[in-house]
């Protein structure tokens, strides 16, 4: 049997993680892939489309609920596709430890077997909140929990600042295990130049720009409906794109260590592809 | 390697160039701004500068404690009817419980909190969904239990990084309860560079949340507070003795054996005796310029030290009838104390000591060890500033580095309705002028010896070392080191549990220190010990099939 591959998605807050995420796990089930999804977001917002909007309780809630007595099955459900659907869940906002709440959940579905041959799992994606601001928060990238890694970003400066960012998380637990970056997906956001900005990003860093979503609004109609989009209407040509970025990261087999980028020289890439104004 | 000397031919600038050896040249320099060989004794030269109160560099072994050490340990542990609760996981209140063997009286209320381990016993779950709540229901159940008048929160490292208020917490249990005074200490363990901040951040809320609670004055005559003072193994007795015998009301001891009244009623003394400068002079500063209570510096530690400083507090009051009654128990109390040390004196004249303990223990100490004839080689403080080695005269030149900001300064203005100057200015400039000394302490340095080695926040491996080189019969720290000095053979005393001894304040504590260290420098059993391995390969074998 193939190996289950580990896949964390990272990104700046609002870049659309979650989104990207979850429409690309509905091209790989409709692939015939195999794939659990745990959400390390303590909003818990990760599954809803796979889930078509059902709460789902969490595994911190689960765990705080049912004390030391739980089960794989009361923390995971299945969603589109013949997916599992996990979210790590966390503190409401302004109180407690959420990086330490992801800490506590991954090792959670460790001990239950949720990542067990038995499984048959093909894929395990992770998608983590925002930035690396914390240990917590780089978790899945750490002890092997996740071994390749796609950083979502746009064309915008503040998205690919925290992808440089994410970078420098990767390199430091790349050197001492076994994590690799798998690329950049450009989540378009209708910037001047952005591909072959984010092009020319990727090839900086010493990683591709694996594929690029165009900006389109039957996400947002999808998701209204509760669903990835290619639930909601497979004919679209977004439901295509999606299919694409799942075959690309199905196929891929570039994976490194990156190469994070000086401020200096970040600046300079938005500024020759005219972005920033000269002053 | 170095060729290994006798004692006699090392010089201290030899020594401390030992010391500084191992070091990382950057450590070294560090190092060697805490290392001072003195020159300042009798008060003749004005003592060299050394480095204190400044972060131990890491990787050094340091015999410091922490923030919530000095905090909870220190200041509020000795304290009986507060119950102290322990916001964080359970060790942090287990190792601090009862371990520094402050005694207490229950008095008539029986009302005693110490025996008792209080924490919420934070869990997993409780640092991911912070642990507020928990908290609440902790103080919550110990109001039910015990209807204490008050309740600390002590926060641990943990709850500072989550980010609980418990300052919040103690605020709305506050309101709820009508008869329990809540109040909360961030005092996590990384706060300062030493205990030393703790002492500030517990001394602090101490100031703000109970002291001049109590506005019904207090009864007796010459009442004075003890600030400074712990009573481990009984110091605080032996003091309230000798103050009571004398006729002299403590109104208040900052905190040992003290009772949340205590606090709250310390306004009403008419002097401040500061016992221990480091941990506590600045509250002395506080009540004198907020109630106008002047502040004197005592040693109740040796015998002659407690003559002084009794006699000191006769000259403040000024009464014919109290100056007559201290006499009158100098008298009686001195002469057997003095038999008893004359005695152990033939055993222990010229004999050598080593005292690396606080932030003032390791001064104190020494008048002790004079009484005996012992020599204090070297000494250090683990927690001081710079002013309790050279002198509350540098205070003004004293650098505030972000570590000092990172610890609140209350600022006090005299109270409209309970400032009260105890002497006028007449008073007070004719008693100087007989030579009083008010809030005054000149510090370690000019009390030692010249060519004695004091050592800021001494570490593992400089006390080995040191021990190694000058071999001093006895060593005195605290239990961090008890085992490592006594593995080198050499007697060890804790002087910040005082093992399981004490008191050694006052008169009679005199006779326990003579009697234990007599015991300690002339019998030096671990010296005849020898580990297995020293004698013997430590495993024998052979192959049974031969």
């Amino acid at each position: 049997m193939k190996k289950m591959r580990k896949v964390a998605i990272y990104g700046k807050g609002g870049i659309g993680k979650s989104t990207t995420t979850q429409n690309t796990v509905a091209g790989l089930a409709t692939m015939g892939k195999k794939v659990m999804v745990v959400g390390c977001d303590p909003k818990a917002d990760s599954t809803r489309l796979l889930l078509g909007g059902l709460a789902q309780k969490s595994v911190l809630d689960t765990l705080r609920e049912e004390g030391e007595d739980v089960e794989l099955d009361d923390i995971r459900k299945p969603g589109y596709g013949d997916t599992w659907c996990v979210e790590s869940g966390g503190p409401e906002p302004g109180v407690g430890c959420a990086g330490r709440g992801i800490i506590t959940s991954i090792n959670m579905l460790e001990n239950l077997g949720a990542y067990e041959e038995s499984e048959a799992l093909d894929y395990a994606f992770y998608d983590v909140l925002g930035d690396v601001v914390c240990g917590g928060f780089a978790m899945p990238i750490r002890d092997g929990k996740a071994e390749e890694i796609y950083i979502v970003v746009s064309g915008e400066m503040m998205a690919m600042y925290a992808a440089n960012n994410i970078c420098k998380g990767i390199m430091k637990y790349a050197q001492s295990g076994g994590v690799r970056l798998g690329g950049l997906i450009c989540n378009s956001r209708n910037v001047d130049n952005e591909k072959e900005m984010i092009e020319e990003l990727a090839k900086k860093i010493g990683t591709q720009m694996i594929y690029f979503v165009p900006r389109d609004n039957d996400v947002q109609r999808a998701e209204i409906n509760r669903k990835t989009v290619i639930e909601w209407n497979p004919e679209v040509p977004q439901a295509d794109a999606y299919r694409g970025l799942a075959k690309a990261i199905d196929d891929n087999e570039m994976f490194v260590i990156p190469k994070p980028l000086e401020i200096e020289e970040l600046e300079q890439l938005l500024l020759d592809f005219g972005l920033m104004e000269v002053a | 390697m170095t060729k290994t000397k006798k004692m006699v031919q090392w010089n201290p600038t030899d020594i401390k160039e030992e010391l500084l050896s191992k070091y990382p040249p950057k450590v070294a320099r560090k190092r060697a701004k805490q290392i001072m060989i003195n020159e300042a004794s009798g008060g003749e030269v004005a003592s060299a500068e050394i480095v204190a109160n400044v972060r131990t560099i890491p990787g050094i072994i340091t015999m410091r404690g922490c923030t919530y050490a000095g905090c909870k340990g220190v200041i509020m542990g000795p304290t009986r009817d507060i119950v102290n609760i322990v916001h964080g996981p359970v060790g942090c209140s287990f190792y601090a419980w009862l371990t520094r063997r402050n005694q207490t009286d229950a008095g008539p209320d029986g009302e005693n909190y110490i025996p008792y381990c209080f924490t919420t016993d934070m869990q997993d779950q409780d640092i991911i969904f912070g642990g507020e709540k928990k908290l609440e229901a902790a103080i919550r159940e110990a109001y039910d239990l015990f209807k204490p008048k008050g309740i600390c929160i002590f926060a641990t490292c943990p709850v500072g990084l989550i980010g609980d208020d418990i300052h919040a917490v103690a605020r709305k249990m506050s309101a709820e309860y009508e008869d329990c005074n809540v109040f909360a200490f961030s005092c996590e363990g990384y706060k300062g560079v030493s205990q030393s901040a703790g002492h500030h951040i517990a001394n602090n809320q101490v100031f703000t949340h109970l002291v001049g609670e109590n506005t019904t004055p207090k009864e007796g005559d010459y009442k004075i507070n003890l600030l400074g003072e712990y009573n481990i193994g009984g110091d605080g007795f032996e003091i309230d003795r000798i103050l009571k015998k004398c006729g002299i009301s403590n109104i208040s001891t900052f905190s040992g054996n003290s009772t949340y009244d205590q606090f709250a009623s310390a306004q009403h003394a008419d002097l401040s005796c500061v016992m221990c400068h480091r941990s506590i002079n600045y509250v002395a500063d506080m009540l004198e310029t907020k109630y106008g209570i002047p502040w004197i510096k005592v040693n109740f530690i040796g015998a002659r030290s407690t003559a002084k400083s009794l006699r000191k507090i006769g000259e403040y009051f000024g009464d014919e009838a109290l100056i007559k009654k201290i006499n009158d128990v100098i008298a009686e109390e001195m002469p057997e104390v003095e038999a008893i040390s004359a005695e152990v004196r033939t055993r222990t004249e010229g004999k050598t000591a080593m005292i690396f303990v606080g932030g003032s223990r390791a001064h104190h100490y020494q008048d002790l060890f004079a009484e005996m004839g012992m020599r204090t080689i070297s000494a250090g403080y683990e927690f001081a500033h710079r002013d309790d080695y050279e002198g509350r005269a540098v205070i003004p030149s004293l650098k505030v580095d972000s570590d000092s900001r990172n610890i609140e300064e209350l600022t006090v203005e005299a109270d409209e309705k309970y400032y009260s100057p105890r002497k006028t200015d007449e008073e007070i400039a004719a008693l100087e002028e007989a030579g009083f000394k008010f809030k005054e302490y000149d510090g370690l340095n000019k009390d030692m010896e010249d060519g004695s080695i004091i050592i800021d926040d001494l570490n593992q491996y400089e006390a080995d070392k040191l021990v190694e080189i000058m071999k001093p019969d006895v060593f005195c720290a605290g239990i961090k080191e008890k085992y490592s000095i006594q593995k080198l053979g050499v007697p060890m005393k804790q002087l910040h549990s005082y093992d399981s001894g004490g008191p050694y304040a006052g008169f009679k504590g005199a006779v326990n220190f003579y009697h234990e260290m007599d015991r300690l420098v002339n019998s030096k059993v671990w010296s005849y010990m020898k580990a297995p391995w020293q004698e013997n390969p430590e495993l024998t074998a052979t192959f049974v099939w031969e």
